[in-house]
């Protein structure tokens, strides 16, 4: 089991930081090097993509942000919300699969997180309402969840992520399993609650469209063992919508991207 | 027929249609039952079987009526026995698989034993209970011996087959050993635990029937089996008939309750208990 994810120290140096890792590696039990030796910042209401292809430890950073696993060395530091004593609450975490509880409601689903927390009942229904708002689930509710499609699964995973009104939410490629025309509807919704939110997002993926169109920053990951590999900013317009998806501006980042991922790739055998 | 009535879904049209199909399911082995009754009459009226050697299904008919009474108050025994022998499975298979789920410890030092105690067979263990216990206590316990190991490896399975990426949230969301218990691995081993004890309710009744028989005329029992072994001393053949037939009404019963009961507490969601259309 793991350990939880380390607090800031929240000295000065690290105010305007959600996230910090410092010279972090992790190996598994077989002797496999994951990750690292990596260093990350992330700032508060920021919107980074860790990009890279399977198997390059993206998940591995996202899950030690997340203190679901400890690392092998190095530190992982994540702001703590100001009053609040416990790190895990100021974390919502997407799954790559809707990870819901089949024997039970979407309303149950999504109360989940204020449940373990011992909320009070009828505060919790309420937050819970307004998350299934904010994902456009509200008349759902009763539903379970092998009666909603795939899209419609990850919103209910995506509203369990934000009922506790997290500061930072880690996506770990939530959209990858969604066919395009649902993907790019769960895009937008994602990048408009963020806008409304301004919440810390960490989102990781595979495809050099999505990180594009949704980031801020996107850090493109080495394999084997998972590294900083480069870095592009991604200054484009807010708000963005489907118009920025078929720019020319859009396109030039893209190819920027893939040019950043080309070099980082090759000599890699194919995984 | 009623294949009008039905929309052509079915591109194929040489497929029975499911009603039928469902029909025949459910006539065909009543009309198995009915021709084995009537040849079994047949035979027993042509070759002029005497009773006392094969009686006919009319005659194990009339003695049920005749002697429901007393057959219905063993009925009533074997089954409170079956009962009290599947509860205590029930609870005590569930009970400690939670324990070996708790602990790794207690999992590697008593579970050789578990299993020891489900490949004895229980026929031979019947004999020695029944001197160190009293008789009703041994006959549960009997009950108990068959019925708990299917309770304890299913709930077992159950429990360890939790969904890792739920279990990931559980904890980062910091849930406590026992909300982790109650909300996720207890709902996720429900399918499983609700298997074992539809495999537990029959054994239930075959280790209360074999304790009887293993008390045998010398104990004070008077459950359904021990009406088969009192009515062979007498050679009251019917009545041996007449009993079995209430043990297997009794076991299909149980089996049906149990199969009705894990339907309705999964129906909403597992796919044990959804339709092939879902």
């Amino acid at each position: 089991m793991a350990e939880p994810a380390a607090l800031s120290e929240a000295n000065s140096s690290t105010a305007g930081l959600a996230v910090r890792l410092r010279g972090v590696t992790k190996i598994y039990d077989s002797g496999v090097m994951a990750l690292g030796p990596l260093d990350l910042d992330v700032s508060r209401g920021e919107f980074v993509s860790l990009l890279g292809p399977s198997g390059c430890g993206k998940s591995t950073a996202l899950r030690l942000i997340a203190g679901l696993s400890a690392p092998t060395s190095g530190t992982v530091g994540v702001a703590r919300r100001a009053g609040e004593v416990s790190a895990g609450h100021s974390i919502g975490f997407v799954f790559q699969e809707p990870t819901l509880m089949p024997w039970t409601s979407v309303r149950e689903n999504v109360r989940l997180p204020l449940k373990l927390a011992h909320a009070p009942v009828a505060e919790a229904y309420a937050r819970v309402g307004e998350a299934l708002t904010q994902v456009g689930l509200s008349e759902f509710a009763d539903a379970y969840p092998r009666e909603l499609s795939g899209g419609m699964k990850m919103r209910v995973s995506l509203a369990r992520a934000l009922v506790t009104a997290p500061d930072i939410l880690l996506m770990d490629e939530p959209f990858a399993a969604l066919d395009e025309i649902t993907r790019f509807r769960l895009n937008n919704d994602l990048l408009s609650l963020w806008r409304n939110l301004r919440k810390t997002v960490v989102f990781v993926t595979h495809s050099v469209f999505e990180s594009v169109y949704l980031s801020q920053r996107v850090i493109v990951m080495t394999s084997r063992p998972g590294r900083l590999g480069a870095e592009v900013r991604i200054d484009a317009a807010e708000p963005r919508g489907e118009d920025f998806r078929t720019s020319a501006e859009y396109a030039a980042y893209c190819r920027e991207v893939s040019n950043a991922l080309a070099p980082l790739q090759s000599g890699q055998p194919g995984s | 027929m009623s294949s009008l009535e039905t929309p052509p879904l079915s591109a194929e049209q040489a497929a029975p249609d499911s009603r039928t199909l469902r029909l025949v399911r459910i006539l065909l082995p009543i009309v198995v039952l009915a021709a084995g009754i009537a040849i079994w009459e047949l035979v027993v009226r042509l070759n002029n079987i005497p009773p006392y050697v094969l009686p006919g299904p009319g005659a194990v008919f009339r003695t049920l009526v005749q002697d429901w009474p007393v057959l219905f108050q063993s009925l009533l025994t074997t089954l409170w026995t079956t009962l009290e022998g599947f509860l205590a499975a029930a609870v005590g298979g569930v009970a400690l698989a939670l324990l070996f789920n708790q602990s790794k410890w207690l999992e590697y030092s008593l579970f050789p034993y578990a299993v020891i105690l489900q490949v004895t067979p229980v026929i031979a263990v019947a004999p020695l209970l029944l001197i160190y216990l009293p008789q009703q206590t041994a006959v549960i316990v009997c009950a108990w011996i068959v019925g708990f190991f299917p309770v304890l490896s299913n709930t077992t399975l159950g429990l360890n087959s939790v969904d890792r990426n739920l279990a990931g949230l559980f904890q980062l969301y910091g849930a406590s050993r026992m909300q982790t218990l109650a909300y996720l691995k207890l709902p996720a081993a429900l399918p499983f635990i609700l298997g074992g004890l539809r495999i537990a309710g029959g054994l239930s009744l075959i280790g209360a029937v074999v304790a009887e028989i293993a008390a045998g005329t010398a104990g004070a029992g008077s459950g359904l089996a021990y009406r088969i072994a009192e009515s062979g001393y007498r050679l009251n053949i019917p009545r041996m008939f007449a009993a079995l037939l209430l043990l297997s009404a009794a076991g299909i019963v149980i089996y049906g309750l149990l199969a009705v009961t894990s339907h309705l507490v999964l129906r909403r969601w597992h796919e044990s208990a959804l339709g092939k259309e879902n």
